[in-house]
């Protein structure tokens, strides 16, 4: 089992609905986020590009945070979701440094908060929350182990990227484009 | 022309709009670490070669404020720490991939032993010291008989921590800046350097101040070659290295780290202490106190610097 994202950067639009449906889900403190929308322009108009990209942790094969963390808080769930343990996590911001995508942050309660890719919803069969409130339709989560699911049957015929794979952390949110 | 823009508006504290999340704890521990890794292996080290009554200074004296250094030095990490109530969660696993973890267990054997080292030669430094109850005697006459063991365990493992520091660092390849592997030879011969200088403050025997004086030239040699190599590796690796690099190559932190650093706490110290080889009279603390300043400045700006630099992204 291999869970994974796709998200359509052709199809968003950057409402950042999956940013506030992440928040209202997760109970993320206010001033803070899981997940968040980029805009990139490239050129100037009327030669112009837009990309819209909803980002959150890439839940990375080879996970830097996993790796420096000095308590074994930070940790691979079943089907390589990367997710803090609360009760063992020291606060002591290693995991923080270590991300190259900014993805954690430092939650007003001590511990280490960051996108658990809504483990506790995929566990019970549902799509994470921002999946499933996105207006567009355009993420795909699921297994990429099962050739049948949503994220291995986008990815198979779409072109796609992942972020910065040259920092070796092997990242498994991918964007179609 | 490409502009990327958080569109969603992150602003998560300590992350945005740029890494802070470590702030003074961590580069003062990184110093009070080095310098009792230095303090500690030139200690066992003397006492090792059997000079432990001509290097008074080295073997007996400065070890006295190991432990302290230490102490500090650890609470400086427990202050670092933003849920410190679980900060015993360390020390019920070990994870030999992430350097924190040995670090911290390195710790756990390097402080106990400088508190030993300083206890077995308290009567020794201070005459009158009285340990009053019959079995602290006897606990100092049992660890005095296994001395020459002790000083090998800490000659080794001030070696590690001296390194640990700088590895702390390096490993996290998310931060260009500190992602090189100089980090940990650079940290342990700037805490051995500032751990000679703090012997000379101590010592007051000529002939020990002369030869830490030169041992001291040494090591800033090596640590001004060591950063030579460090910027050379640098601008010869990835634009995202060149960029960490030029952040001192005409970047904010170009002025602090040339003139604090490599000046003040490098070239400088290295020049008076030759012209005090060279038989010219001069307070002998004035280098020490540079060499001090430089080695604190380094982790400050090493950590801070760090923090700047990232990936293209």
């Amino acid at each position: 089992m291999r869970y994974a994202m796709a998200v359509d950067t052709r199809k968003c639009v950057g409402c950042s609905d999956c940013v506030v449906a992440c928040q209202t889900e997760n109970h993320v403190p206010i001033g803070y986020c899981r997940d968040w929308v980029v805009e990139v322009t490239d050129g100037t108009y009327p030669q112009v590009e837009l990309e819209f990209r909803s980002e959150r942790c890439n839940h990375c094969a080879n996970s830097p945070c996993v790796r420096c963390c000095p308590t074994g808080a930070s940790h691979y769930e079943a089907g390589g979701i990367v997710t803090v343990t609360h009760h063992r996590c020291i606060g002591c911001g290693a995991c923080i440094a270590s991300c190259p995508y900014d993805a954690r942050y430092s939650h007003p309660d001590g511990y280490v908060d960051k996108c658990t890719f809504c483990l506790h919803r995929v566990e019970k069969g549902l799509e994470p929350a921002c999946v499933s409130a996105c207006p567009t339709k355009c993420m795909y989560f699921g297994d990429l182990d099962d050739p049948k699911s949503p994220v291995s049957l986008v990815l198979r015929t779409r072109k796609h990227k992942t972020l910065i794979p040259e920092a070796g952390t092997d990242p498994q949110l991918y964007f179609l484009i | 022309m490409r502009e990327e823009i958080i569109v969603s508006g992150r602003m998560n504290h300590l992350i945005d709009p740029q890494l802070n999340i470590w702030h003074w704890q961590i580069p003062l521990y990184l110093f009070l670490g080095g310098l009792a890794a230095g303090i500690l292996f030139f200690a066992a080290f003397f006492c090792l070669r059997g000079k432990e009554t001509t290097y008074r200074a080295t073997v007996k004296v400065a070890p006295m404020i190991a432990p302290l250094l230490l102490v500090l030095g650890l609470l400086a990490l427990f202050l670092d720490l933003k849920h410190k109530l679980y900060f015993m969660q360390l020390y019920t696993t070990i994870r030999l991939q992430s350097p924190m973890s040995w670090g911290a267990w390195t710790l756990m054997v390097v402080t106990p032993l400088a508190f030993i080292w300083a206890a077995i030669h308290m009567r020794d430094v201070f005459p009158r010291w009285d340990w009053r109850y019959r079995w602290l005697k006897d606990l100092e006459a049992f660890f005095n008989k296994y001395k020459k063991v002790l000083a090998w365990i800490m000659a080794i493992f001030s070696i590690i921590l001296g390194v640990y520091t700088g590895i702390l660092l390096s490993a996290f390849n998310a931060r260009p800046l500190w992602n090189t592997s100089i980090l940990g030879p650079l940290f342990l011969v700037s805490g051995l350097s500032t751990g000679a200088v703090v012997i000379i403050l101590f010592s007051k025997n000529h002939d020990e101040k002369k030869l830490f004086a030169r041992i001291d030239l040494l090591l800033i040699a090596i640590e001004l070659f060591l950063i030579i190599h460090m910027f050379m590796g640098f601008l010869a690796s990835t634009q995202v290295q060149i960029d960490a690099a030029s952040l001192f190559l005409g970047g904010p932190y170009t002025a602090p780290f040339w003139m604090l650093v490599v000046v003040m706490g490098l070239v400088l110290p290295a020049i008076l202490e030759t012209l005090e080889l060279m038989k010219f009279r001069m307070p002998v603390y004035f280098p020490a106190v540079l060499v001090l300043f430089g080695g604190l400045m380094l982790r400050f700006i090493i950590v801070y610097a760090g923090q700047m630099s990232r990936w293209l992204y």
